[in-house]
């Protein structure tokens, strides 16, 4: 245990280290950030019409959700696209081998290697968010309710984790998969709007199939007191079970890996 | 006759070998066509929301603006800047330049093949949707599939345009792609894709349609859709958009070419 943690501070000491070698990029990302944070919001503004509300959401409840969404969105920038958007490389290149060989997790290595700091500005923005709509739709913080909240953003970050893990996992057969996350992508995107604004069949999709409520609507009515406990543990549930599946689909897909030159 | 060392002999070969290349690609197309979603998305928000009555677009015109939104983004999608970003840095693009014809051309070729490939995936998927919506069913007319094709066809130029003008700037910095995802935003909310441009308060709408962005999508799709629309207008600014991005595109290019061909001296 205590190896593996020292080498998460190497790994993400480096890589961090590596990233402020880039200032420029620093610019452009916040710049890109404020961008499409004030472009949601405006989108999001278009659906307040004179009635006041998307699928019985007020204006303050949608924020918690757009937050929320950030905060996700951040996560992927930050984590799953610079470690899991890899996977494809090293498998295309043969250097997949060479992880293989280390002493370590080889699903622990290629998961959390690097770090990209240009997505926490955003996780940032969307914490501020987060905290900016729940005063406004008047939630009383507890520290009980704190609690819930990051017990609900663990088990949504594990479940994005595990999503994209399979299908970043799939590039030991196909090799391409960066689009197929691209399609995940546009359909996390779903994310965005409470779950209520959506019709009957794609709540229910989006509750099962694609656990999108998940990460964004459910962590919002825990806050706002609307969902009850057998929620959170489903969603403690769904994490549990999608993490599980992506390590039982890596260690199979590892058993038909042939390395690149054989 | 040349343009540009194009003649009507290479223009079959290139579109011929682009295709096929694009065949091989078939699934990975198919993933990029299944990634355009987001009209969908967008519509079934906007189907639930209050706010629809502001639009001036009620059920079915709603259905048929985003199944239009989302046609006209397939057959408009530009990834130039990605390509030549790639061929630039590992040194493809040295002998294309040597050949007598002017480089941009294959990746325009490779754009219409590609867009040959993803035309049975996007037929398909408006299969679905009209099967799923079958009250959104509609035929437009030829004249209207016409001018609709037209005014796409123009949008993907502009588009193609606009992202080679960044992917000019490789020849000065690496950070061409990164400008083309800064410019992805405003693109992303101004184009119509995500909302129809009368949701727009009227200020926004009147400052957005100075922006290029409106005739992307917003434009080609009112047309396909069978709206209510200015042709005279939007036509007008598709080609008012292309006249100013060409000559600019051509002269950043030859100031281009004349910085590489020094840096590799």
């Amino acid at each position: 245990m205590g190896r593996y943690w020292r080498t998460l501070r190497r790994f993400w000491g480096t890589a961090v280290a590596v990233q402020l070698e880039y200032q420029a990029n620093v610019l452009i990302e916040l710049l890109a950030v404020a961008m499409s944070l004030s472009g949601s919001l405006f989108l999001l503004s278009l659906f307040y019409g004179p009635q006041q509300t998307l699928g019985d959401w007020s204006w303050a409840q949608a924020l918690m959700v757009q937050g929320l969404y950030t905060v996700f969105d951040g996560m992927a920038t930050t984590w799953l696209r610079p470690n899991l958007g890899a996977i494809v490389t090293h498998v295309r290149e043969g250097t997949l081998d060479f992880v293989l060989l280390k002493p370590i997790d080889s699903q622990f290595w290629l998961s959390l290697r690097t770090l990209s700091p240009a997505g926490l500005p955003e996780i940032g923005l969307g914490l501020g968010l987060l905290a900016w709509g729940s005063h406004q739709a008047g939630v009383v913080l507890t520290l009980f309710s704190f609690f819930t909240v990051l017990v609900m953003l663990l088990a949504g970050g594990l479940i994005l984790y595990s999503l994209w893990f399979l299908i970043a996992a799939t590039s030991i057969w196909f090799v391409k998969t960066w689009n197929a996350t691209e399609v995940l992508r546009a359909l996390l995107a779903s994310g965005r709007y409470p779950l209520n604004a959506y019709p009957p069949a794609l709540r229910l999709l989006f509750t099962l199939v694609l656990p999108v409520a998940f990460l964004t609507t459910v962590p919002a009515q825990v806050l706002l007191g609307q969902a009850a406990a057998p929620m959170l543990l489903a969603g403690c549930g769904l994490a549990a079970l999608f993490f599980s599946a992506a390590r039982a689909f890596w260690l199979f897909a590892l058993r038909s890996y042939t390395s690149a030159s054989s | 006759m040349r343009i540009f060392g194009l003649n009507r002999r290479i223009i079959r070969v290139l579109l011929g070998t682009q295709y096929a290349h694009m065949l091989e690609y078939r699934a990975e197309i198919a993933l990029w066509a299944l990634s355009g979603v987001l009209p969908f998305i967008m519509l079934s928000v906007w189907s639930g929301s209050d706010a629809r009555l502001g639009l001036g677009l009620d059920g079915v015109a709603l259905d048929r603006y985003f199944l239009s939104a989302f046609l006209v983004r397939q057959f408009s999608v530009v990834w130039v800047v990605y390509d030549f970003e790639e061929d630039a840095l590992q040194g493809r693009l040295s002998p294309y330049l040597l050949q007598p014809l002017h480089p941009l051309w294959r990746y325009v070729a490779a754009h219409l093949g590609e867009q040959l490939t993803r035309l049975p995936f996007a037929a398909l998927i408006a299969a679905v949707f009209f099967a799923v919506q079958p009250q959104a069913f509609w035929q437009p007319s030829v004249g209207g599939f016409l001018l609709a094709w037209l005014a796409t066809w123009m949008a993907f130029a502009i588009a193609f345009l606009f992202q080679s003008l960044l992917a000019a700037l490789c020849f000065w910095s690496e950070k061409a792609s990164a400008l083309e995802r800064l410019q992805f935003i405003p693109f992303l909310f101004l184009s119509g894709l995500l909302a129809p441009l009368t949701a727009f308060p009227p200020a926004v709408r009147a400052w957005a349609q100075w922006t290029p962005f409106p005739y992307l999508i917003d434009f080609p799709a009112r047309v396909l859709a069978g709206q209510p629309v200015d042709l005279m207008a939007g036509f007008g600014a598709q080609l008012a958009w292309i006249a100013v991005l060409l000559p600019l595109l051509l002269l950043l290019w030859r100031a281009g070419v004349r910085r590489y061909s020094a840096m590799g001296a």
